[in-house]
């Protein structure tokens, strides 16, 4: 696979980490943030913490969709497909998420609910085409790379004038999420923690472009190497980064710059503006309450908005008190430090945002890193 | 090691009382294994089903020294035809794997059709045929069968149950708790074949490969690698739903043993690897259908590896890695990076994904 | 994360799709967010979208930087 294949060499990658080694300061910790769960499913599916020095620590953060989505809208969405009208197409990452009390999507569908798995919203677009008798509900999520092509689906189904489309929106933004991680120490909502820099996104990127960064190094001084998903992107992005704390420099630069401009895309950008609008407010799961920090369909296109044809009315679902997620989330704790973990807590039942994804930081732990705990707590244990 | 705090997997009970089986129940991962245990394991229990393998190995009462090995399994698939086979083929080669894997030599087979109504005539002949042709090329023959027909919407096209039963040589002994570390982890094939052939034959994820499915009966195979290794050979297994994951976890925790395989060593089409990159799948958990797993001692790893290859269905084995001792049971893998990651069970049904 | 994969454009079609293909697997997507493509171009696809092209200079000068920075190490030394 070319410009996939050339960025997957071991070999590269290990003389990579013994630059990163050997630039590393010993005197110094470094603890970077990978906003996005692709960078966490490469570390975790690379086993690229191996790879790195002790002192290089990577703090996953909450950048999945399907993790950050509250319980709430969970519940929604499957209070939603029980209406007998309604068919909900849905990428199939949302099948097995959990609402309360056990509910979830898939066992909607098992107990009679039409819930149809999709792999884009131009099938969910041809669902409502074929089947006029049918309410399609499109079940949106996803942060700024996949909002496009549901603003896409919504423009569609206006041309074709299509009656029985809507769609339920949970598009959130990356920008307002970065910010709130980074703002937690003064509004004191969240622990504080130390991190000297972030990787950031590989496609929202793409869309968005590189220039909606440049106020976290004014506003907070802090670091972001936009970085590909690839693990050779990923090493040589922590490389970046690692050279920008030891040189005392505090810059957006950008690694993936073979897909994501200073600009990014402006006809998905000016396609996104023109059916959606800002949010006042939006529950992230994890993060709590974030302003600004998601959008839903701007007035001119109410009909299609799923909300509002259904008088969809919200649903407040808490998290088990015990889950340690918010402060995962901001590298305060590691998931083996909740005791829910791997107890009650796996993929299968996940009790937190997480654990809900295999790129959430629990559920990567859990499905590929656990076998380091023993030799972690042994270490631990010796040094003390 | 006694202080370590080792988190504790605290499965809840599935809720029997009002719970419903959903997708995930049938995909081979957690679920599925949970379904089995809490609903048949309760209900059958006996000797041969407790061992949870595949297939049971028995005794024949009156004949001193004789065994025999039976299996069964339930075919269901969409769509019925697809590029390698259809499920007449594939129900065939799928028990004669089954009682194969066991170690044993596969003799008949029984088959029983659940047939919607209004399904084509022709599509029957068709599927029919095509397992008189599987079953008369694996020298296996279906022996005896049943029909019946359900209303329209009762079932999907067709379903077909095959049970195979095979006779065991005096010595065989092949069971899935029987790895100990230091044995060898082989493999017979590349991995994915099939699951990427129905996907990219299903329509509705819109994409196309030259992937055929590689369902065959590994009987032949079986059979050279059995006598090639004697009792060096533990125990073999066939990745079908689930993929080697499933599979590898399920030997390690039969046999309470941890596993680590080598990336690098692991043989994947590049069309597989690329289809599933579109998907967003792991290679490791997408099924396949004329594969095998075998553990050996390391004695007997060169010969049977040896015998392998000289079958056409073997012709790319290779060791994958070996047994190491874990009471954890993890199945690891060095990474192509020299990293380590665990490689995991499925949770749930191994569905396309965008994020 | 949000999957998304670079491939190559076969074949442009109407209505602002293209088929494209990666290592033999061919697929549909829409353009419709990246305006003008030729055949041989490489696109990044995500949810049967193509996002943006990929900049074949910039691919290469990544991998130079790559290989600098895995050299990096000895020249330190020297
Ligand atoms: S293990 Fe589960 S409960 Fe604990 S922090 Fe992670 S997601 Fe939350």
């Amino acid at each position: 696979m070319k410009h996939v294949d050339e960025y997957r060499d071991g070999k590269l990658a290990r003389a990579i980490a013994a630059t990163i080694a050997a630039e590393a300061d010993p005197t110094r910790d470094y603890a970077f943030m990978e906003f996005c769960g692709g960078h966490t499913h490469a570390i975790s599916r690379y086993g690229l913490e191996d790879l790195l020095p002790a002192n290089v620590r990577m703090i996953h953060g909450p950048g999945c969709p399907v993790c950050v989505l509250p319980i709430g809208r969970v519940d929604e969405a499957i209070e939603l497909a029980k209406n007998p009208d309604v068919t909900l197409a849905t990428y199939a990452d949302l099948m097995r998420v959990p609402g309360s009390r056990g509910a979830s999507l898939i066992k909607a569908k098992a107990a009679g609910a039409d819930i149809r798995m999709v792999y884009s919203t131009l099938d969910a677009i041809r669902i409502a085409e074929e089947r006029p008798d049918r309410q399609v509900v499109f079940f949106a999520i996803g942060f700024e790379t996949t909002t496009p092509p549901s603003a896409m689906a919504v423009k569609l189904a206006e041309a074709r004038g299509l009656t029985n489309f809507s769609i339920f929106c949970n598009h959130v933004l990356t920008p307002s999420a970065i910010r709130a991680i980074l703002e937690a120490p003064k509004t004191g909502g969240l622990p504080p923690v130390r991190i000297q820099g972030f990787l950031g996104p590989s496609h929202v990127s793409a869309i968005i472009g590189t220039k909606p960064y440049d106020t976290f190094v004014a506003e907070f001084a802090q670091r972001i190497v936009v970085s590909g998903f690839e693990p050779l992107d990923v090493m040589q992005s922590i490389l970046m980064l690692l050279r920008q704390v030891n040189e005392g420099r505090t810059a957006v630069e950008n690694q993936y710059i073979r897909a994501v401009t200073p600009e990014g895309n402006r006809a998905a950008q000016a396609l996104v503006d023109e059916v959606f609008e800002l949010r006042d407010s939006f529950e992230w799961r994890g993060l709590g309450a974030i302003p600004h920090s998601a959008l839903r369909l701007r007035e001119r296109y109410a009909t299609f908005d799923a909300e509002r044809r259904f008088a969809m009315t919200p649903i407040v679902a808490s998290d088990n008190p015990a889950c340690e997620c918010g402060t995962i989330l901001i590298g305060a704790k590691q998931p083996a430090d909740c005791r829910l973990f791997g107890t009650v807590c796996t993929p299968e039942t996940p009790m937190g945002s997480c654990m809900v994804s295999s790129e959430g930081a629990c559920a990567a732990h859990w499905t590929y890193g656990r076998f380091r705990d023993r030799a972690r707590a042994s270490a631990g244990r010796a040094a003390s | 090691m006694s202080e370590t705090r080792e988190p504790r997997l605290r499965r809840r009970r599935m809720d029997v009382k009002s719970g419903r089986v959903d997708l995930s129940h049938g995909a081979g991962g957690r679920a599925s294994a949970q379904l089995i245990d809490e609903i048949f394991r309760d209900a059958f229990s006996n000797a041969w089903l407790d061992q949870g393998n595949d297939q049971a190995a028995f005794d024949v009462p009156l004949v001193p020294g004789g065994r025999m090995v039976m299996a069964t399994d339930a075919h269901v698939i969409t769509p019925l035809f697809f590029p390698g086979g259809d499920i007449g083929s594939l129900a065939v080669h799928g028990t004669i794997n089954d009682v194969a894997v066991g170690g044993a030599v596969p003799l008949h087979l029984a088959v029983s059709f659940i047939v919607e109504e209004g399904f084509p005539l022709a599509d029957l002949k068709r599927i029919a045929d095509s397992m008189g042709r599987a079953s008369r090329e694996a020298g296996v023959p279906i022996v005896t069968g049943d029909t019946k027909v359900v209303e329209r919407g009762k079932a999907d096209g067709v379903f077909i149950t095959t049970t195979g039963i095979g006779v065991l040589a005096p010595g065989v002994e092949l069971s899935g708790d029987r790895a100990r570390p230091g044995d060898v982890v082989l493999l017979s094939g590349s991995i994915g074949d099939h699951g990427v052939a129905i996907m990219a034959s299903r329509e509705n994820l819109g994409f196309e490969t030259a992937i055929v499915s590689d369902s065959a009966a590994l009987h032949r195979l079986t059979a050279a690698m059995v006598a090639a290794g004697g009792t060096g050979l533990k125990l073999m297994r066939d990745p079908t739903r689930g993929g080697l994951a499933a599979t590898l976890n399920e030997i390690a925790t039969q046999s309470r043993v941890g596993i680590r395989i080598a990336e690098e060593a692991l043989p994947i089409k590049a069309q597989v690897v690329a289809a599933c990159e579109l998907l967003g799948l792991d290679p490791l958990n997408v099924a396949n259908e004329g594969k095998l797993v075998a553990v050996v001692e390391a004695g007997a790893a060169e010969a049977v590896l040896a015998a392998m290859r000289a079958d056409p269905l073997g012709r790319e084995a290779v060791a994958i890695g070996e047994v190491i001792e874990d009471d954890r049971s993890f199945v690891q893998m060095t990474t192509s990076f020299g990293g380590g990651r665990i490689v995991d069970w499925l949770t749930g049904e191994q569905l396309p994904r965008i994020c | 994360m949000c999957l998304a994969i670079p491939a190559q454009v076969r074949e442009i079609l109407p209505d602002g799709m293209a088929r494209v293909g990666l290592d033999g697997v061919v697929k549909e997507i829409s353009t419709a967010l990246v305006g003008d493509l030729a055949v041989g171009d490489y696109v990044i696809v995500h949810v049967g979208f193509a996002l943006s092209k990929i900049d074949a200079v910039e691919a290469e000068r990544t991998l130079a930087l790559l290989a600098e920075a895995a050299g990096a190490p000895a020249e330190a030394m020297a």
